[in-house]
């Protein structure tokens, strides 16, 4: 096999139905470089990667490796000439070994004892570029970070010279992002290519060489990362200015409208996930959560809106008790929220997008009344949520998966806030969303946090956090390790309070 | 030259797309029942032809076909609802013995001292009952243990029909039927007006066209229905947006069974007139059942059609049985051929196929289907 010296991909056009999702891209690659692919989502940033994998054909356009034109009608060509791609989601065996895993597609295996050869090989690649991995783990006992590392490996053992990435860092903790990138930068040295897809501006700065824009299915810019900004960047990607600095108004915070109190819940196997917790959010300020995923913020968010029993302690919102009541009770008594993975919770994506905008609120009038749903109301309501929250949509009478996820994510803040809440419980509202989305929805959540309305905010982007959030706490294995002041506390503290090395308490009161 | 196919999801489809794809499903259907008759020497134009005459062409035809039809509309719709829900009913075979036990216990125990005005609709009441009452233990061993509808909504029928057959061969046999298995014959006021030269029972009829109606509404403009349909796509979403799981897949079933429940108060009062052997009360109208909630797009208003579609099917099975001596199960395999080529177009109509000839190696011309 030649190794890719340079790869070109020019005139790229591929038509949807309806949409155009590349429209004449051209991009270069050569070897030891590592090309960033910056765009919204919906931009075609997945698309084209897909023509290269060979996932899809291009309507015009071609491709070239080492100067010469090649046709690549499915992954398997793909691979034969050298491009490997490690998806968003992993394409992983969950209970087969790293080395198992390794070995179903790889070619070369020997027919006696192939598990033997792939763990020399293993342990080769991992002296080369730091890709450390145990190969006798079963892959449901390896961390995010490892289990990607499993997915370059793979594409390594299948001869890929060309990696592209999608979305990689979506999945990792900030510690293991570096990691990656250390692995990226050794094996670009090695004179790999990589294509990094990403939406993170930070991340495309510190890690690529050069970086091509996608807007539209168009490109709209090319730049040596040496000389761009943050800010250039951004307004190329979205096509105006975009604020990083969101505007807090100073407020004092009125009565407490969500009140926990001694809350203990327990996690899906039954162990201990919330412990004892007690805080209380008022009217007119967003309470900022941190903390990696997975430390008791999920059960937290469930147990406050009806979803997971308490094993003990109180949440009371507005004064009244709601310990354990029925999520729709809670959700009657203005407790709005906004869920994690948007797609499977908040969304019924085969359905209308008019009949998407009552979920919660249909048993209620003006929707309901008597024997029907007065769908006339119905598709009012829809429109006014798709205004007021510049939602994309063609209309409301196209279903819910035909939109894009910053669309989707709109739409559910929009008919969360429809209902006019006392509390907002919102978990990490802009996780994944492009710069645009995430600048729209942080501002609503600041102006309705103006309007009087209480925020729970769970993030795990700091940036939000820091932002957002009138005080902020910190949460490791189901406690707070603090509850302070947004102005008090700066980001290192946070990141030792996150690894549960340090408490802090609030300064006075 | 080479042929590429490739398969990508539709974004969205269009109703003249979706009758040209069930169209044309049938057409493939139809076709490949031609060849298995063709490989049995038979003419398949003749054989076709006579199913269709024989269901459609002759007004005692037309009549049969109505006949099966009204159990097929009942049960359809009752269907439709529950595999809204993605809740398997695959029991209404056993749902419509049910009902027809239960409402049988009303002719042959009041109905003797009631007029008919009070009769009929007990016994529709009481078939509704039967019906809801198997359906709703699947419900309940689903939301409470999680055991498989599908396991146990197709269990449940053996236990009725086994049950009907104790029933009829024990307590219930009929004394004036000289060791017949039949119950005695009900007594005029539980019996159905059946349209002059055809076994057609109109109250059954009617009672099928209201339901498919208030179903229809019931899916798609009530509360109750929106939830139903949210727990289908989306039961995640359900949960967290605060939606019963347990009360309307319980209410869902209850409907359901008490759906195919009076399909079976029809068999027994509008044709036979008394109870006898499972296979004679029921043609397996729970299982075309399947077929007809499935062909009507799981909309109770279009399984009107798609019921006499069947039932015409089925009657046009008989003629040919008759005229052709073809084994009596030869309708059942139409049957299975049509429902498996309509759930193969349901493929095309979520998915586009991309067929792409390629002449040399940098190439290429796509056209979509």
């Amino acid at each position: 096999m030649k190794k890719i010296l340079s790869l070109k991909m020019e005139g790229i056009t591929k038509a949807f139905p309806g949409v155009i999702a590349n429209r004449g891209i051209c991009l270069s690659i050569h070897s030891g470089e590592i090309l960033g692919l910056l765009g919204e989502n919906g931009a075609g940033k997945t698309t084209l990667m897909n023509i290269l994998y060979g996932l899809y054909r291009p309507d015009e356009g071609t491709i070239l490796i080492n100067g010469e034109p090649v046709v690549l009608n499915s992954p398997r060509d793909s691979i034969r000439m050298g491009i490997g791609m490690v998806h968003q989601h992993f394409m992983l065996i969950q209970n087969h070994t790293v080395a198992e895993n390794i070995t179903l597609g790889y070619k070369d295996a020997p027919f006696f004892f192939p598990l033997r050869e792939v763990e020399k090989k293993l342990k080769g690649f991992s002296e080369l570029y730091g890709l450390e991995v145990s190969a006798r783990k079963a892959v449901w006992q390896l961390s995010a970070g490892e289990q990607q590392r499993v997915e370059i490996i793979k594409a390594l053992f299948r001869g890929a010279h060309l990696l592209i990435l999608d979305e990689p860092t979506s999945v990792l903790t900030p510690p293991e992002t570096a990691d990656l990138f250390e692995i990226l930068k050794r094996m670009a040295k090695e004179g790999h290519s990589i294509i990094f897809i990403s939406h993170k501006l930070e991340e495309i700065l510190t890690l690529c060489n050069r970086v091509v824009v996608l807007r539209k299915g168009e490109v709209v810019g090319e730049a040596d990362t040496r000389e761009v900004d943050k800010v250039a960047l951004a307004r190329m990607m979205v096509g105006r200015d975009i604020v990083f600095d969101l505007t807090r108004k100073k407020l004092t915070p009125g009565d407490p409208v969500l009140e926990v109190d001694n809350l203990t819940v327990r996690g899906d196997r039954g162990e201990v996930a919330v412990r004892e917790l007690s805080f209380s959010v008022c009217r007119r300020e967003i309470l900022g959560v941190a903390g990696i995923s997975g430390n008791g913020q999920r059960e937290l968010v469930e147990a406050i809106t009806g979803l997971r029993p308490a094993d003990s302690g109180t949440v009371r919102v507005a004064g009244r008790d709601v310990t354990n009541s029925s999520a729709r009770l809670i959700s009657d008594y203005g407790v709005s929220h906004v869920p994690e993975e948007r797609i499977k919770f908040g969304v019924v994506p085969n359905i209308m997008v008019y009949e998407n905008c009552i979920l919660k609120r249909h048993h209620r009038p003006p929707f309901f009344r008597g024997l029907f749903l007065d769908y006339d109301a119905v598709k009012e309501h829809s429109s006014r949520i798709l205004k007021s929250f510049k939602v994309a949509a063609p209309s409301t009478s196209v279903p819910v998966k035909n939109l894009s996820g910053g669309n989707i994510q709109k739409l559910i803040l929009g008919r969360e806030l429809a209902g006019e809440p006392c509390l907002l419980v919102a978990a990490h509202p802009t996780y994944g969303l492009d710069v645009g989305a995430t600048e729209y929805i942080r501002t609503q959540l600041l102006e309705h946090r103006e309007r009087g309305i209480s925020v729970l905010l769970i993030s795990e982007d700091l940036e939000e956090i820091f932002q957002l959030s009138d005080r902020i706490a910190v949460m490791f294995k189901g406690e707070f390790m603090g509850v302070i002041p947004a102005g008090e506390v700066n980001m290192e503290d946070i990141g030792l309070m996150m690894a549960g090395s340090k408490r802090l308490e609030a300064r006075g009161k | 030259m080479k042929l590429f196919i490739k398969v990508e999801r539709r974004d969205s489809t269009s109703i003249p797309l979706t009758i040209a794809v069930i169209l044309l499903s049938l057409l493939i259907g139809f076709c490949l029942i031609a060849g298995l008759l063709a490989i049995q020497g038979i003419d398949p134009l003749f054989a076709l032809g006579k199913i269709f005459a024989g269901s459609f062409g002759r007004i005692y035809g037309i009549g049969e076909t109505i006949t099966k039809g009204i159990p097929l509309i009942l049960i359809g719709g009752g269907l439709a609802l529950a595999f809204r829900a993605k809740f398997w009913n695959i029991g209404a075979e056993g749902q419509l013995l049910s009902g027809a036990i239960l409402s049988t216990w009303i002719a042959l125990n009041w109905a003797p001292h009631l007029p008919a005005v009070i009769v009929i609709p007990l016994m529709f009441l009481a078939g509704f009952l039967g019906g809801a009452v198997w359906g709703f233990f699947p419900a309940l061993f689903k939301v409470r243990f999680g055991v498989n509808e599908v396991i146990s909504t197709l269990m449940m029928n053996y236990i009725i029909a086994e049950f009907l057959n104790m029933l009829i061969l024990g307590p219930w046999r009929g004394e004036s039927r000289m060791g017949f298995p039949y119950t005695d014959s009900f007594p005029p006021s539980a019996t159905l007006y059946q349209l002059p030269n055809s076994r057609v029972h109109l109250f059954t009829l009617i009672l099928a066209l209201c339901f498919a109606f208030l179903l229809f509404l019931l899916i798609y403009r009530t509360k109750f229905g929106y939830e139903v349909r949210v727990i289908g796509e989306n039961r995640d979403a359900a949960r967290y947006a605060g939606i019963d799981f347990f009360r309307n897949t319980i209410i869902l079933m209850v409907i359901s069974g008490g759906m195919a429940g009076m399909a079976g108060v029809g068999e027994v009062a509008g044709i036979h007139h008394h109870l006898t052997y499972p296979q004679m009360i029921s043609s397996g109208y729970g299982y075309t059942g399947i077929i007809v909630a499935w062909l009507a797009k799981l909309n109770p208003l279009l399984a009107i059609i798609s019921g006499l579609f069947l039932a015409g099917i089925l009657v046009g099975g008989d003629a040919v049985q008759i005229s052709l001596g073809l084994p009596a199960a030869t309708v059942h395999v139409f049957n299975g051929i049509l429902l498996f080529s309509l759930i193969m177009g349901d493929y095309f109509l979520l998915n586009r196929l991309l067929i792409t000839i390629r002449r040399d190696r940098a190439e290429g011309r796509t056209g979509g289907v």
